[in-house]
């Protein structure tokens, strides 16, 4: 069996492991050992992503246990996109928080880790308790690292959050439950085999467990009306954090498309159908609220927070479509929206790094000129809002043009189009602010931490470029990426199918 | 090929400005003109394949799953924008090479215009509508760039901004439009779309389609009621302005009319529609011009009223009307641009553009004054100059033109255009150049270099060039209408005197007017004073204003950052999503026969019953809620215990005592009561929910427990034993079966014991630890360290340390288990700290809890990852037997290892977090008296750290 499936989950956990062990009074070592593997996990992650395009999903059985009795993870194109993009944007992050931010608080880099082991963890998994228990790792790991530097802000807004995920929390174990005893297992290619069969007499109870499921994932999506704490959290968390956080959002998204896509979906789609019935409306509403929110901010921040938002609902647009050719754009947008947030959050920091005690707010004043940082902010305005020829607007032509396909143009072009206005109305006030009206100053703060938490923002923007110009083969892997996402009898084939390492009593 | 060149020369070249701006500012300038001039003859080399009327298109993927590729083609009306974009774009290079002050960054300055010329060729070379609309989109953002470039202009970033969000927001309609256009179509390469024009007009989608397209072209090209921006894009550098709305953005939307004519025109429609709005805007505009006293503006407005009029001879829908308006195209260009410079040059020279403070120019700047005069005939349509060529064939145009049966609107309100032209170009002329007399003037005003105003005069002789010999334009513009109508226009023959037509009468009485209207402008302008005048801007403003008001108004009202709030709100709309659900589905209830109610079981219901509402109603006295949440705790175990789990009856328990533990720790910081958040009304509403979710949820378990389903867990009772090495099924499940979970579940552990101290950590630095020395030690036990306790704490230690190793070992085959033994031993632990206090447990302490946490971790990983080197999958155990002397034989399991790492795991995030707390606890009592059953003992608080020495360190 490929030992490498699991190594995603392995390295962040052993690395966390040894920082907190060993490296924990050198600031220095944990940076050197925290960069390190981090690269080694992008290194990983490519050679996974690679070895996933070859065809069928690779099942790794843990303890050797035959599916579906023990825990399994399933590495296929899905999982492996997801891995390699959630690398990336750490690697980015993690250089950008050596930069001084890791030095504010106590385990930041151990956090960081065990933050990347929850989330790879959730990608890999095929089974849904499993899930959950990386929903766990996830949830406390960032909760550790929204905390990091301290501050009153942040305990209030952490509270929040760690109170609302962990309701989010019971909602899954209640639905785990339901589901586990109407289909009497656990393992999610089983559960595909299962729910089809189950009885009549107890489809109202794998319904209301799948509600349940659905409610928590749309909640970690942050979608209306569950989307409350994501500017209250995310504007409170310290950069580097809220950079990664962007992969959060994307986990609930991941699930949806693997849970209610390819899990749920089977026979008749009911559950899909069901879903999607509600994920549509609410994307387009969120779409609404979080375009209404970036003009309503009176700080960069909470701009951001609510852009955050709107491409969430953006994003949950084709994925509530359920149609494998809608599921390509909507991964496309994915890692759009990823990278995009991340280069945001980091860019309020630059910003208000630069303008002193006035930080982030959206008030004229002496700003700290750098015409390299004034472009980036636009490169990053164009590609949010979806101008051209970024990958926001790729992305959006590709959602635009499957909603059409799947019947609902009319009021998705509508939102899309709408909101784009005025996301690009907020963007332009904002941006006009901030690097127009606000003339360099010699008041405004000097020392800064150097060039390299740019770079790090450039080098995320680059990646936006880089899906723009390269969108068509880009596209061609995501397309085929979504095709075996939503291909049940493969992947039912592959994880129940395997054999297992014939583990008898004294193997 | 060198069709994509010509386009991705500017985009190439812009990046290079700001460095050849470093080598100076001549360089950069001749740099700029080298790339367009490379770019124009890249095109002219095109030209007799554009003429002849060749397939000549040049292709490359982008986004082949969606239709979006780079295809590029040039035909007659390609190449005559793009001639357009390249020739006045060498001009411009030049003049604002003189125009430009030294304060004025030109690397910057000559970026963007590289950037826009780039994207103006990308729109009228693009042979896909998708790409086209990138560049569309490209000129929205590139002239937003251009028009701010004054930034430290309030006038500049507005103009600018609204500029952005007009342009772009039709953009985003126009995207629409494409997808829908190129839906009918099937295809999406303009050259497919171009031969379906009849399917198209036929489609159920034209309308749509067309009104999306309409929006994106009417927003660029100003047209009522979008022509609002353009006045206010003025504040851009003049030569940005002579660009802009002479040849280039403004001329996109035309551009788009003419590009798609063969598709959407000809239609009830589009004629309705797109005729109106040009005649509208051209008339309306032309009204404005008149009473404008700065130049800029009124030149701005005049380009809105000749985009009006472009626009009303594309929406007639005749071919010959088309081909006026190409025609009319290449003349306001040129005379638009010249006088766009003209006005840079006063602008430039005398420092203000006020009509008002204007005057007999002419003989002070002769050159600039002749060349500015000739350009405004041109624009009133004086022969033999090339506006007379235009105005005669629109007013032709216009003359054979009914509206909904209305024969004499098209004419006569042309003829009204065409005479508040001639009013306001009279104006301009006259007042500024003309006559008498001079101001005072901020500057004394003199001819500018001659590079200045060698691009006007190129202008102005061409303008002079194809109104007298309009058979020098003639191929080139009968080649880009050809291009227009799709072939329908069979000949187009340009001359000055087409004989004593309707419309030379027409056009005589718009001039006779419009001097009239100049002879008496002092009386017609006190009577517009007195009229109403919308201002656009004002209510484009307003607008904005409310929409941002109205979105802060919204969020804020929903978006509190109450946790109440939205805490319900994803407890009812989950609750919600799953009521309905389970409504919608059918159900039956379970036939799984009830276990008969025993009084113990009863009564255990009923003391949980009376604890939770206890609890309800005592929730603000924590320490209440603390010990009536524990007494919960203790039910649940029992009742594990009842249903033959004693393990997890065992982890309850041991759960409950190590968090109520912690918690008393942490209350003790905290204050007594928890204060009320919410009113009666909202507790109500809050009952209400609870009690609906509660009963859903007992309603939930009651049906999952009143059936039976087949389920995996079959397989792991009976491979427990064989397969697992143990046979306690709990224990195998949770370090085998599941050890991937365990090894999640106790990494949560201990994130959160490393999270509680980095976040504690924090709070001892700063605002918080200032507060903590503040803090009023509370009311303090007089024995903080009764010695009963004491030393049954130190007596016990070694028993319950015995007791969890015991646990731990047996784990496998019988209750117990890593898990249950590190929450033993840390109770006991903890029981040390606080009989005894916290800094002389401490500094007894062995280890560090951060190596039992990050060390149990490890090594359950590594025993996970030791099945590697077996070829195994992680977490893969294996199991023996080994005979000990005395205690007999026992089971090793490699999953005992992982147990240990369990172990160690608890028990350091007990200690961690326990560590944390008090540390807290520490600071916050501060120095304080020693215990009074105790004398102090100097000696050894001497030797303490400082810091350790403010608790009392008796007890030992």
């Amino acid at each position: 069996m490929n030992q490498w499936l699991i190594a995603p989950a392995v390295l962040p956990a052993l690395t966390a492991s040894v920082l907190v062990l060993a490296l924990r009074h050198s600031l220095a070592a944990q940076r050197t050992v925290s960069l390190g593997a981090t690269a080694l996990l992008v290194a990983i992650a490519a050679g996974l992503f690679w070895v996933a395009r070859a065809g069928e999903p690779m099942p790794y059985l843990l303890g050797d246990w035959p599916a579906p009795f023990g825990i399994v993870l399933v590495v296929d194109r899905l999982s492996t996109t997801m891995l390699l993009l959630a690398a990336v944007l750490a690697l980015f992050v993690l250089v950008y928080a050596v930069n001084g931010w890791d030095a504010r608080g106590r385990h930041f880099h151990a956090l960081f880790h065990f933050q990347l082991l929850g989330i790879n963890g959730a990608f890999l998994t095929g089974d849904i308790f499993n899930l959950f228990v990386f929903f766990e790792v996830m949830l406390i790991a960032s909760y550790g690292l929204m905390l990091h530097g301290g501050g009153a802000r942040r305990l209030k807004a952490g509270f929040q959050y760690v109170t609302v995920n962990l309701i989010g929390s019971v909602v899954f174990l209640f639905a785990v439950g339901l589901i586990y005893a109407v289909t009497g297992t656990l393992n999610m290619a089983d559960l595909a085999v299962k729910v089809p069969q189950v009885q009549a007499g107890d489809r109202a109870l794998l319904s209301a467990g799948a509600a349940l499921l659905l409610g928590v994932f749309v909640l970690k999506a942050s979608l209306v009306p569950l989307h409350w704490w994501l500017p209250i959290a995310y504007a409170a968390a310290p950069a580097p954090a809220a950079a990664l956080f962007a992969i959060l959002t994307k986990v609930g998204a991941y699930s949806i498309i693997r849970v209610f896509g390819l899990v749920l979906g089977g026979e008749d789609g009911g559950i899909s159908t069901l879903a999607g019935s509600l994920l549509v409306p609410a994307a387009i509403v969120t779409l609404a609220v979080g375009a209404l929110g970036t003009l309503a901010s009176r700080n960069l921040l909470d701009l951001v927070c609510f852009a955050v938002v709107a491409s969430m609902g953006t994003l949950l647009i084709p994925l509530g479509l359920f149609r494998s050719d809608a599921l390509g754009g909507g991964l496309y947008y994915l890692l759009h929206s990823t990278v995009i947030a991340a280069a945001l959050f980091l860019l309020v920091d630059l910003v208000a790094e630069r303008r002193g005690r006035l930080g982030d707010a959206l008030r004229p004043g002496p700003m700290r000129q750098q015409p390299l940082l004034a472009g980036l902010f636009l490169v990053a305005a164009v590609a949010l809002v979806g101008m051209p020829p970024l990958s926001g607007f790729v992305g959006k032509l590709l959602i635009l043009e499957s909603s059409r396909a799947a019947g609902q143009g009319a009021a998705v072009w509508g939102a899309i189009l709408v909101s784009s206005l005025v996301l690009l109305a907020a963007f332009a006030r904002s941006g006009s602010l901030l690097f127009w009206k606000s003339p360099p100053s010699e008041r405004a703060p000097a020392q800064g931490a150097g060039a390299v938490p740019v770079l790090c923002l450039a080098g995320l923007l680059a990646l936006t470029v880089l899906l723009s110009v390269f969108a068509g083969p880009v596209m061609a892997e995501l397309g085929a990426v979504a095709e075996q996402a939503g291909d049940r009898e493969g992947y039912v084939r592959a994880v129940l199918g395997s054999v297992s390492g014939a583990r008898s009593g004294a193997s | 090929m060198t069709l994509a060149l010509i386009v991705l020369i500017p985009f190439l070249a812009a990046p290079l400005m700001p460095l050849a701006a470093r080598a100076g500012r001549g360089v950069c300038a001749l740099a700029a003109g080298l790339a367009t001039s490379l770019s124009l003859v890249l095109l002219l080399a095109d030209a007799p394949a554009a003429f002849a009327g060749a397939d000549h298109r040049w292709s490359a993927a982008w986004l082949p799953q969606l239709g979006l590729s780079f295809s590029f083609a040039v035909d007659g009306l390609a190449f005559f924008f793009a001639f357009l974009i390249l020739a006045i774009g060498v001009l411009i290079v030049a003049y604002a090479r003189f125009y430009l002050g030294p304060a004025d960054p030109v690397g910057k300055f000559y970026a963007y215009l590289s950037l826009f010329q780039g994207s103006m060729l990308g729109i009228v070379l693009s042979d896909n509508i998708l790409l086209l609309l990138v560049f569309w989109e490209l000129t929205s953002l590139s002239s937003f760039l251009l028009i701010g470039y004054w930034n430290h202009l309030p006038q500049s970033r507005q103009g600018a901004r609204m500029a952005l969000i007009v342009t772009g927001g039709g953009g985003f309609a126009l995207i629409a439009g494409m997808l829908l256009l190129g839906e009918i179509a099937g295809s999406y390469q303009l050259g497919d779309i171009l031969l379906q024009g009849d399917a198209i007009k036929a489609s159920p989608l034209y309308l749509p389609a067309l009104v999306l397209i309409l929006l994106g072209a009417f927003t660029k090209s100003a047209q009522f009621p979008f022509h609002f921006w353009l006045p206010h894009a003025m504040a851009a550098p003049t030569p940005v302005s002579a660009y802009l709305h002479s040849a280039t953005m403004v001329k996109a939307g035309i551009f788009l009319l003419a590009r798609l004519w063969p598709v959407l025109a000809g239609t009830d429609a589009w004629f309705l529609v797109v005729s109106l709005t040009g005649l509208a805007t051209m008339a309306m505009a032309a009204w404005i011009a008149c009473f404008k006293d700065d130049l800029k503006a009124l030149l701005a407005f005049s380009t809105v009223s000749h985009l009006g009029l472009v626009t009303m001879l594309l929406g007639i829908g005749t071919p010959m009307a088309a081909a006026a308006g190409v025609l009319h195209v290449l003349n306001h260009a040129t005379f638009k641009a010249a006088l766009f410079m003209s006005v840079g040059i006063v602008d430039h020279e005398t420092g203000t553009r006020d009509l008002r403070r204007l005057g007999g120019l002419l003989w002070l700047m002769p050159v600039t004054g002749s060349l500015a005069l000739i350009a405004c005939a041109a624009m009133a349509g004086v022969p033999p100059l090339n506006g007379f060529l235009s105005k005669e064939l629109m007013l032709e145009a216009a003359a054979g033109t009914t509206y909904l049966g209305l024969p004499w609107l098209f004419p006569l309100t042309a003829v009204a255009g065409a005479a508040l032209s001639v009013a306001y170009t009279a104006r301009l002329a006259f007042v500024a150049f003309v006559l008498g007399p001079r101001h005072e003037l901020p500057n004394h005003p003199h001819d500018p270099p001659v590079g200045m105003w060698a691009p006007v005069a190129v202008l102005v002789a061409a303008a002079i060039a194809v109104g007298a010999w309009p058979g020098l334009a003639e191929g080139f513009v009968a080649a880009a209408a050809r291009a227009t109508t799709g072939g329908a226009l069979t000949e187009l023959h340009l001359a000055l005197w087409h004989g004593f037509t309707p419309a030379l009468a027409m056009s005589l009485t718009a001039t006779v007017g419009g001097l009239a209207l100049f002879w008496q402008y002092g009386p017609i302008e006190k009577a517009r004073a007195a009229l109403p005048r919308p201002e656009a801007k004002r209510m484009f403003d307003a607008a904005f204003d409310a929409l941002v008001r109205t979105a802060e108004r919204a969020i804020a009202a929903t978006h509190t950052q109450v946790l109440h709030h939205h805490a319900s709100v994803a407890v009812i709309a989950i609750a919600a999503a799953a009521g309905a659900w389970f409504l919608l589905a059918p159900h039956a209830p379970g036939d799984r026969a009830a276990l008969p109610a025993t009084v113990p079981a009863v009564a255990a219901w009923l003391v949980l019953a009376v604890v939770a509402a206890a609890l309800v109603l005592r929730h603000r006295d924590r320490l209440q809620a603390v010990i009536l949440t524990s007494v919960v705790g203790l039910i649940v175990s029992l009742t594990f215990l009842q249903f033959s789990a004693p393990d997890l009856a065992l982890t309850q328990v041991s759960v409950e005592v190590v968090t109520t533990i912690l918690m008393l720790l942490a209350l003790n910081l905290l204050p007594k009561e928890t204060p009320a958040e919410t009113g009666a009304g909202w507790r109500g509403f809050d009952a209400a929910v609870a009690i609906a979710v509660g009963l859903g949820a007992g309603g939930l378990a009651y049906a999952l427990m009143t059936r039976e389903v087949a389920t995996i867990s079959a397989y792991h009772v009976a491979q427990s034993k064989p397969a697992g090495g143990g046979t306690n099924v709990v224990n195998v499940i949770l370090v085998d079966f599941r050890g991937f979970d365990t090894f999640g579940e106790i990494i949560v552990l201990g994130i959160a014991a490393l999270a509680i101290y980095a976040l504690l950590d924090s709070a001892l630095r700063g605002a918080a630890a200032r507060r903590l020395a503040a803090m009023r030690p509370g009311e303090e036990s007089r024995d903080a360290h009764p010695l009963l306790l004491v030393v049954a704490t130190r007596v016990l230690l070694p028993l319950a340390i015995t007791a969890g190793a015991y646990i731990f070992v047996r784990g496998h085959n019988m209750p117990g288990g890593g898990f249950i033994a590190g929450l033993v031993v840390a109770i006991a632990l903890i029981m040390q700290y606080m009989a005894s206090g916290y800094a002389w447990a401490a500094a007894r302490a062995r280890f560090d809890a951060h190596l039992m946490i990050g060390g149990g971790v490890l090594i359950a990983g590594l025993t996970g990852a030791g099945a590697w080197l077996f070829g195994r999958p992680f977490l893969t155990s294996t199991f023996g037997h080994l005979r000990l002397p005395l205690i007999g034989e026992v089971e090793l399991a490699s999953a005992a290892a992982f147990d240990l790492g369990v172990f160690l795991t608890v028990v350091g995030t007990v200690m961690l977090s326990l560590a944390t707390i008090s540390r807290v606890e520490e600071r916050a009592e501060g120095p304080k008296p020693p215990p009074p059953h105790r004398a102090p003992r100097p000696r050894r608080r001497a030797e303490a750290e400082p810091a350790r020495s403010l608790v009392p360190t008796e007890g030992g």
